[in-house]
């Protein structure tokens, strides 16, 4: 996603100043803390410090395996003077502190977490560092210029030591300073070192708590049965069988399906699949694959939002000595993550505790109030680690009905979904046409290029509120590129396809670049020049884009012989304020695309812990991989046909690729890294299959048939 | 009323003997370090090891493992090549998001009981079972060669 709000400097400082108000609303200590004989106190909403010493700092964004869990603590942890190894990181409540301030809410998305708290996280950790300071020049009866934290330790003159856990209590009393001096990037410890993930270790023991892996007392299990076409609507059921088998407690009907509450999971399932329910399957019953792209196609009839206008593109066009254009075609995809949908809550009539994985807390809370009527501080939310989200966890479906089914049944119940479910119930990826068309001049310079895109809008659904005359920015997003090009006209139609979308990793980036790239790389071959120094000669005034270009051409060996029946692809992309470029190395092998090795540059500016960065670039890497080779997601009869792994596939070791990654050395403000690599993939390799065997490969996934 | 002896120990569980081992591991005895991914035998997320040999628990039955050794990810450690597995996993930071890494660990483990000094080619042939949606597989190949004291291609 792109930034909703660009935050200035000010508005850091700003939510630095009001975060040390004391105890925030909506903060709860885990019962774990109020019973023991610890005393914990909070200087701040992101730290929590106990008279044990433990320092506990808040998280407030979702780990779905980016290491935001790593990377945020560590901003926190470097001004305030903690070792990090020794930390304990706590997920954060719905609070409006810890609202996201470049999108507006408590959400995980966007590759925003690092770029959002980047200033906001370290004004936290320093002001907490000067409280713990004043305490104890406070304490000392010493000036606190005299005084100095370290370590967990504040130290004064004479030798004086207080450790932050004897501090706490009186520094937590302490007025927050409005300014606060942060480090200069040359002093940090932590910050830009790559520091191993602190999630590591329960990650490999089993210890590590997911949403499906939360147990309350007294907790019951639940499978739903959902209209086999999304949208569709419970008319009666027969759940006679059900309800005589082992196990069964209850059958209640929520909105969304028919809920069997057992006491083991598999009982439920079990019981579940024996229901006998009449549904009314709405306006999408028919649905296909072929309606989706008969309906895209028909869009692109219609008037596009322009995004941008510039020059006179049919001018430039008659005037050209070469035209060409060329539609790409993009289906939907699932998300996919490895732990299905699932939820645990316990709704009762004064207050509900609410468990498990989401990405978007305040919406959850919102969600929760509505369906329950409970006030928002009556609700508890605890948010666990995410067994991948990719945005799938942003819709919240799965937690609503959860809490219906609690709240029917009257007793704490987790809700598990199947794979099957959790395939066929998504919010997918949209599915796009793009039409280009370009000109050239007798040189073979570029003089015009057009594009228009069809594809369903998100945010519609979403944040109706951000979509402004017919442009919805997350569908837009590197959609303009960065070639100096005199004419241009860029623009899109959001078309419904009944399907309903969320958003997916890299969200419109995939869709946009997967077209530009492509068809840049089209505008080349047609020019005779080399894809490379045709790219690099319209990036004068690109520095940073022609940088990470140069990197990858040089590091891949561009233009150096390769073995017979391999070929190389470039690709060029600026996504979440990071610029990326690849190379892929492909051969064809019975009539399938290979990919044997992926050079990646990167320039994204400052980096919190570049371990994580490169285990994000790998990632995206096999994501996008999987959507070139794979990622389809078809309908018939208003069903989604896919509905296991053996359907849609996923990349498996022996397909990964080598990956070698060239991070550029800069000071320029923090980029994303979660996301853009997946989209970058598939131009690479799309356009080195076409080096290799002179096919345009431009509808995806990928077939050579 | 089964006997499973798990990590060592012996539990008596009360459950339908057709009932997959998976959820009498997660919901009956509540070890939840294995986890449910496809509940289809096509992910590997389940994986345990029956007798030392890695198997999906999703498509195993509570019968079919009655009376067998069950390893899980809490227990995995305790064998030789499980901790070499776990340090190994520990050392390259392997995980991302972590849901399928217990299976991951598990099939690992398999391949370096019976083959301490496996090539790419056997690696990809014992994981390739294994889904990960965070693609951590660059990593999960170089921290086997690692618990195998192998160099990687």
């Amino acid at each position: 996603m792109t930034a909703l709000k660009n935050p200035s400097r000010r508005t850091f400082l700003k939510t630095g100043a009001a975060l040390g108000g004391g105890l925030v609303i909506g903060v709860q200590l885990p019962q774990a803390f109020a019973k023991a004989a610890v005393t914990t106190s909070m200087p701040n909403a992101w730290i929590r410090i106990g008279s044990d010493n433990t320092v506990t700092i808040l998280c407030a964004r979702s780990e779905m395996g980016q290491g935001v869990v790593m990377a945020l603590p560590t901003l926190v942890a470097e001004e305030l003077e903690v070792d990090i190894k020794k930390i304990k990181v706590d997920f954060a409540p719905p609070g409006e502190v810890y609202i996201n301030s470049m999108l507006g809410g408590q959400l995980t998305g966007g590759s925003t977490s690092v770029r959002d708290g980047y200033e906001k996280l370290r004004v936290a950790g320093a002001q907490a560092r000067v409280m713990l300071v004043q305490a104890a020049a406070d304490k000392w009866g010493v000036d606190a210029a005299k005084c100095k934290a370290a370590n967990g330790m504040v130290t004064g003159p004479g030798g004086k030591k207080a450790t932050y856990g004897q501090l706490a209590e009186a520094a937590s009393k302490l007025t927050p300073p409005k300014e606060v001096q942060l480090k200069d990037p040359s002093q940090f410890r932590y910050v830009g070192k790559p520091l191993k993930r602190l999630d590591t270790a329960g990650k490999i023991n089993g210890t590590a708590q997911f949403g499906i892996d939360v147990k309350l007392p007294g907790m019951l299990y639940a499978a739903l049965a959902q209209c086999p076409v999304i949208g569709g609507k419970v008319v009666s059921y027969d759940a006679a069988k059900a309800k005589s088998m082992p196990g069964v407690r209850q059958v209640v009907q929520i909105t969304d399906g028919v809920a069997v509450v057992a006491d083991s999971w598999w009982q439920a399932k079990q019981a579940r699949d024996t229901l006998n329910i009449t549904w009314d399957e709405g306006p999408n019953k028919s649905l296909s694959t072929a309606a989706v792209y008969q309906g895209l196609s028909e869009a692109m009839a219609k008037t596009a939002a322009q995004i941008r206008q510039q020059g006179d593109v049919a001018q430039a066009m008659s005037g050209a000595a070469k035209k060409l254009e060329a539609t790409y075609e993009m289906p939907f995809l699932s998300h996919s993550p490895m732990e299905p949908m699932n939820f645990t809550a316990d709704v009762r009539s004064d207050s509900a505790m609410l468990i498990g994985s989401i990405q978007f807390q305040q919406m959850a809370l919102g969600m929760a109030a509505a369906i329950t009527g409970l006030k928002p501080e009556q609700i508890t939310i605890k948010t666990t680690y995410l067994g991948g989200g990719f945005g799938r966890r942003i819709d919240l479906d799965y937690m609503a009905q959860a809490v219906e089914i609690s709240k029917a049944i009257g007793k704490p119940v987790k809700l598990v979904w199947t794979r099957e479910d959790d395939m066929t119930h998504d919010f997918y990826r949209p599915a796009s046409l793009t039409n280009m068309s370009g000109g050239l001049d007798a040189d073979g310079k570029p003089v015009a290029l057009s594009l228009k895109m069809s594809s369903p809008s998100v945010t519609t659904r979403l944040f109706p509120q951000i979509v402004k005359d017919g442009v919805d920015p997350l569908m837009t997003e590197a959609i303009l590129v960065p070639y100096d090009i005199a004419n241009q006209s860029v623009g899109t139609v959001i078309h419904d396809t009944g399907l309903r979308v969320g958003y997916l990793r890299s969200v419109s980036h995939a869709l946009n670049v997967f077209a530009n790239e492509s068809f840049i790389d089209e505008m080349a071959a047609a020019a005779g020049k080399d894809p490379y120094q045709f790219r690099r000669s319209l990036l004068d005034k690109q520095p940073r884009f022609r940088n990470v270009l140069d990197i990858a051409a040089d590091k891949a060996g561009w233009g150096k012989p390769l073995p017979a029946g391999r070929a190389r692809g470039i690709a060029l992309m600026e996504g979440y304020e990071t610029y990326m470029a690849q190379v892929a190395e492909v051969s064809v092998e019975g009539g399938a695309v290979k990919v044997h090795r992926v050079v990646i540059a990167v320039d994204l500016g400052r980096m919190v812990n570049p371990n994580i960065v490169e285990q994000q670039l790998e990632s995206n890497i096999v994501f996008g991989l999987t959507a070139l080779l794979y990622g389809n997601i078809t309908l018939k009869d208003g069903r989604v046909e896919q509905t296991n792994f053996n359907q849609f596939k996923l990349l498996r070791m022996p397909e990964t690729p080598k990956i070698e990654m060239h991070i550029v050395k800069s000071t320029e403000k923090p980029g994303g890294i979660g996301e853009p690599g997946m989209a970058l993939l598939p131009p690479a390799v799309a356009n080195a299959v076409y080096a290799l065997t002179g096919k345009r490969l431009r509808k995806m996934p990928f077939s050579l048939a | 009323m089964a006997r499973l002896t798990i990590n060592g120990k012996t539990r008596e569980v009360n459950a339908d003997p057709s009932t997959p081992l998976l959820w009498v591991i997660r919901d009956t005895l509540g070890m939840t370090g294995t986890k449910f991914g496809c509940g289809a035998q096509l992910c590997g997320a389940c994986t345990v090891l029956l007798d030392g040999v890695p198997v999906r628990s999703c498509g195993t039955s509570l019968s079919a493992a009655a009376g067998r050794k069950i390893t899980t990810i809490e227990g995995v450690g305790a064998t030789p090549a499980g901790k070499k597995v776990q340090q190994a996993w520990a050392e390259l930071d392997v995980p991302q998001c972590g849901y399928c890494q217990s299976g991951q660990i598990m099939s690992a483990t398999a391949l370096l009981t019976t083959n301490p000094n496996p090539t790419d080619a056997e690696i990809n042939g014992a994981m390739e079972g294994n889904i990960c949606r965070c693609g951590t597989y660059p990593r999960i190949r170089a921290a086997i060669h690692k618990a195998a004291g192998t160099k990687g291609a």
